[in-house]
Parts: C-alpha cells; structure tokens; sequence
C-alpha cells in the first residue's frame, strides 16, 4: 500500500510542476527563520511578497512568450522596465492628478514596444531573441537620453500603492496575485491562452488546425511589453523615481522565475503558479544568503549556481533550443 | 532577374564588408582626419577585444546555443589579469586555464542534460560576475607591463588591432570553414543527428566549442585589461549583447551552423567604429548603443531584402 501511495504522490507532483518551487521556497524560508531563530519572519515574508511581486509581473509576461515555442524570448524587458520608469515618473510629474495620464502613457510605451518587437520578427524574419535585442538596444538609448538625471518623485498616492499594505499585506502583492489568477484563466480557459501552447507544441500542426498564429505571437509579444512596461511603473513608484539601470535585474530574473517555475523552455507547457512560487523562490534565496552574512560575490556565485542546479535537476526532458 | 545583378549568396556574404565600407566613407565624409593611421589606431583601440569576444560567441552560436554570460566572463578574465596576473603569473596563468575548463564543463553539462543554454549561460554569468566581485571589489589593479606593451604595440603602416583582427579571422576562418574538423563542428549546429548518425560524438563537439568560446574569451580579457591597464567586475559587461551583435551583423544565422567568422570580425568592426562615427557627428554617447542597434536593424533588414529577392527568382 505504501508502494502505490508514493506512486500516487509522484503522479500527482508530476502534474504539478510548479509544486517544487514552492517547495524550495518553503526550505529557504525556514532555513532563514532558524538561522535568525524565529526573528524577524514576518518582515521577511512581506518583504517577500513584495518583491516577488516585481518578478510576478514581468515574469508572466515572459511565460507566455517562452510558451510559444523553442527561441521565443523577450531579451528588451530591462530596456522596457528602464524607458518606462522615466516615462511614467516624467508624465506623473510628482501630481496625483496625472496618475491615470500616466499609466496610459505607461501601457502606449508597452504597446509602442512590443508592436517594434513582433514587427521586426516579422518583417526581417529574424529570430525573436535577435529581434527583441535589436529593440532593446534602441529603447535602451532612448531611455539613457530622456531620462538622464531624473530627480521626479512618484505622487503620493501612487507610491502609497506601490508601497502600501492592507491587513499587513503589501497592495502589490494582492494585486500580483489577482494578475496572477486572471492570466491563469486566460491560459487554460480562453482561445487566446489555448492556441498560445498549441503554437508552442507545434507550430504548424495549429497553423493548419486554423490557428492564427501570427497573430496569437503578436498578441503575445504586445503582452509581455505591457506587463513589463507596468512592472517599471510600479518600480519606479515604490523605489521612490526611476533609475536607468533598475532593469538590469530582470533579463536573468524574468527567465529564471519563468523555469524555475516549471515551464517547459521548449514551449507549450507552462503555468502560472509556479511564477509565484519561483519568485519567492529567488527573493528568498537572496533573502537567506544576506542573513547568512555572505558578501556580494559569494552571494552572485550562489545565486548562479543555485539557479543552474534547479535547472539541470528539474529540466531536460525536452529537446529544443532555448 | 538580368545578367548583371550578382548571386544573393554573394550579396548576402559581402554585406558585411559593404557595411562597415559605408560607415568608413560616412566617416571619412564627416571627419577625413579620423582616416588615417594615427585616427584608426585611436579608434579601433577596442576593437580587439570586442572582437575576440565576438568569435567566442560565434563557437558557441555555430552549435545552435547563445551565450549569455560572455562579458561577464571577459570582465572576470580582466579582473584575474589585473590581480593574479601580475602578483603571482602561475596562479594567474592557472586560473585562466580552470576558468576554460569550467567552460567546457558548462558545454557539457548543456549538452548532457540537454539544458537551454541561455539560462544556464545567464546563471554562469552571475557566478563569473561573483569571481569578479571577489577578486576586484572595487575598480582598480593594474595589468603587466608586458601585456600592456603587447597590445598598445605600434606596428608599422597598419595599426595592431587590424592585424590582429585580421589574423584572427583567417585562423578561425580557415579552421572552422575550410577544415575537415571544422566541418564537423558546423554540422553538429546544422544538422546534430546526422552528424551523430556519421559516428561523432556530439558531447565532444559541445565541449570543444564552450572551450573555445572559453579560450577566445580569455584572449578578449586580456587584450582589454591590457588595453585598459587597471580592471572592474563590470568593465566589459555590454560585451554580451555587443557579441551576439556581432556574430549576426556578420551574417551569422543563429541557428543550424551557418556562420562567418570573416564577417564576425568585421561586424565587431563595424559596432566599434559606429561610436566614432557619432562622436564626429556631435551626437551624444547617449545614443551609441541606439545606433549599433540601428545598424544591426539595417543590416538584417537589407539581408531580409536579399533574401527575398532570392525567393522570388
């Protein structure tokens, strides 16, 4: 009887990838608390959950991208999150009144990024790593030349959003995990989010199956650049303004959370929870390697070979070129 | 199609000389100076290690992977030349040839477990950033004497860094497309099964490749921090993006083997001299990076043209 419970359990872990994720952030998370001995959990956990939040946002973005199949990538994220930080803070200019102003000019600059990025996949028919390289270059530049030494605060009432807690959880964190569930449904319960992992398990038997697929890659580009021009906003208003370089950050974190929650690099199979379960995953290890009292370099080499452990244990079952 | 138009297999190979022709003649247009031997010597100052980053990319591009953690390692091996080079050259000379181990050992690893090369490359590149960070705190360390008189050597009629750039891409020409090895390299990049099918062993393909990408990394290092005379775990950071740029202006094709060593270089050449070009124009560094990423949008949209017009024959 033991026998067929593990089977059982091995079943049912086996169609939840995302299972692992959490599991690891769970590890982390005690092994902190007893290194500190009990203190200070609460304060990590919300600190947890609210820059996980960050990756969250990015990181679904770049889940569905990944989930159209071997080579799909967004490489201009940290470009995006750089130019829209400067965009959000310069049109917000500091005044409550042009929050709303701003944050469309925040999901324009996402849209206006992600049409460039499928535009030149299409068009140039070139690889979408080297078309989103291409992109990211230029918006890079743009965001060095307009936002060079920015001092804009974010208005009040949008860096009470972004750094805000409700019952002792940061607003952020709810919305994330409201994003969180909607996208989720819109992957496995809507057209879009279908033909998203048909196109990423086979191209052309979707194409032929009446699939769109060029307009689903679209969409799915034009998604990933709102999501992370809306990750920049948010940044930039609970950093208190934006930096050019706060960005940086997400090229690694943004794939990273993508795998780690146990999405298949091969495309076509993907979910959502695990990118909540992957970003607190990394905040935490982060988190634990501090209090561990490690320096920065110990911590960047733990932090790489942690993330390359996770992904040889847990990947390589598909072949295809990521 | 008439007589006169030539092959777009011949236009396609020529595209990169053609493009780093115009940007010549826009500069020699702008600022007649800047061609000359002093001008180019000041200008292609860097080319060197850009280049040498750009064929470590273009090994490991040719067998269907990306390497993201290229400039972090390029910086890592400036850091080790700044430091352990100069105090203690055994060490030195030891932890150059571990870190290309470690290089071929990521090969490996990729290939046996059949990971993504981009995100274990992404995660190497934090480690190499770490190394870097231990070993160089802050910005500062200064390469040998001998190193830096070796790079900064002034030769007669054609500055250094063409030479060696032109020297590095008949050795790696000549050894990956005109070699029977080579052409074995290339295959596991164009058509893997196959050439396992023939009796090769694709693990050690995949290892000579992150190998050499390793060694030609090192060579990148060291030339910048010679260059450079001092190092910083950041110094050569951009050199990831730069790289790739590099490999696709040159007409590399980024999947099935299909690369041109000759037009890698020139394509480093290419983005090096595009940031003179704009300080001649008074343009602002701001938007250098704007500009090679213009350039490369150009280029591979002339080569998509190209490509076209083939079709439709």
């Amino acid at each position: 009887m033991r026998q067929s419970a593990f089977s059982r359990l091995a079943d049912w872990s086996a169609e939840r990838p995302w299972l692992w994720s959490f599991v690891g952030a769970g590890l982390i998370f005690l092994a902190t608390i007893a290194f500190t001995s009990g203190k200070g959990g609460g304060d990590v956990l919300t600190a947890a959950l609210t820059f996980a939040t960050f990756y969250v946002i990015v990181g679904i973005g770049q889940m569905f991208v990944i989930t159209t199949g071997p080579g799909n990538v967004d490489l201009s994220i940290p470009a995006n999150i750089a130019l829209v930080g400067a965009v959000a803070m310069k049109v917000m200019d500091g005044s409550n009144a042009m929050i709303v102003p701003g944050l469309a000019a925040v999901a324009a600059v996402g849209l206006a990024i992600g049409c460039f990025n499928f535009a030149l996949i299409r068009i140039l028919s070139i690889p979408p790593i080297i078309a989103t390289l291409s992109a990211s270059f230029l918006v890079q530049s743009t965001a060095i030349a307009y936002g060079r030494g920015l001092r804009i605060k974010p208005p009040p009432v949008f860096a009470e959003l972004a750094t805000g807690r409700v019952l002792g959880v940061p607003i952020l964190a709810i919305i994330a995990i409201l994003v969180a569930a909607a996208m989720a449904l819109v992957l496995r319960r809507t057209v879009y989010g279908r033909s998203v992992l048909a196109i990423g398990q086979n191209a052309r038997a979707a194409g032929l199956a009446g699939i769109r697929v060029a307009r689903v890659r679209f969409a799915t580009y034009v998604l990933s650049a709102v999501f992370a021009s809306f990750c920049g906003a948010l940044l930039a208003g609970f950093s208190g303004g934006a930096s050019l370089n706060m960005g940086e950050e997400f090229l690694l974190a943004s794939i990273a959370v993508v795998v780690i929650g146990g999405t298949s690099v091969a495309g076509g199979f993907s979910n959502v929870p695990g990118i909540w379960g992957a970003s607190l995953f990394l905040y935490l290890l982060v988190t634990m390697l501090n209090t561990f009292g490690v320096g920065a370099g110990v911590r960047l080499i733990l932090t790489g070979l942690i993330i390359i452990a996770v992904i040889a244990l847990s990947g390589g079952r598909r072949p295809g070129r990521g | 199609m008439n007589v006169l138009m030539p092959s777009p297999r011949l236009v396609r190979a020529a595209l990169p000389a053609l493009s780093l022709a115009a940007l010549l003649v826009a500069i020699w247009f702008v600022q007649p100076r800047a061609i000359s031997y002093f001008g180019f010597n000041l200008m292609l100052n860097l080319a060197m290690p850009i280049a040498f980053a750009t064929i470590a990319q273009l090994c490991v591009i040719t067998v269907n992977d990306l390497d993201l953690s290229i400039g972090a390692f390029v910086s890592f091996v400036a850091c080790v030349g700044a430091t352990w080079l100069n105090a203690t050259p055994l060490l030195g000379v030891a932890v150059l040839l571990g870190a290309v181990v470690v290089y071929a050992l990521v090969g490996a690893l990729i290939h046996l477990r059949n990971l993504p090369s981009i995100v274990v490359t992404l995660g190497m590149s934090f480690f190499w950033l770490g190394c870097s960070v231990l070993l160089l705190p802050s910005p500062g360390g200064s390469a040998p004497a001998w190193l830096a008189a070796l790079v900064k050597v002034r030769t007669p009629l054609v500055p250094f860094a063409i030479l060696v750039s032109a020297a590095l891409a008949l050795v790696v020409h000549v050894g990956l497309m005109r070699s029977a090895w080579g052409a074995i390299l290339r295959g596991a990049g164009g058509n893997p099964v196959a050439v396992a099918r023939a009796g090769w062993s694709l693990l050690r393909t995949k290892v000579t490749m992150f190998a050499l990408a390793g060694f030609f990394g090192v060579l990148s290092g060291l030339s910048l921090v010679g260059l450079t005379t001092s190092a910083d775990a950041n110094i050569a950071i951009r050199y990831t993006l730069l790289s790739i740029a590099g490999v696709i202006l040159g007409g590399g094709e980024f999947v099935g083997g299909r690369v041109s060593p000759v037009g890698a270089v020139l394509g480093a050449m290419t983005l090096t001299l595009a940031g003179s070009l704009l300080s001649f124009l008074r343009i602002s560094p701001d938007w250098q990076i704007g500009a090679q990423g213009a350039i490369l949008i150009v280029v591979l949209a002339l080569r998509a043209l190209v490509n076209r017009l083939e079709r439709r024959r």
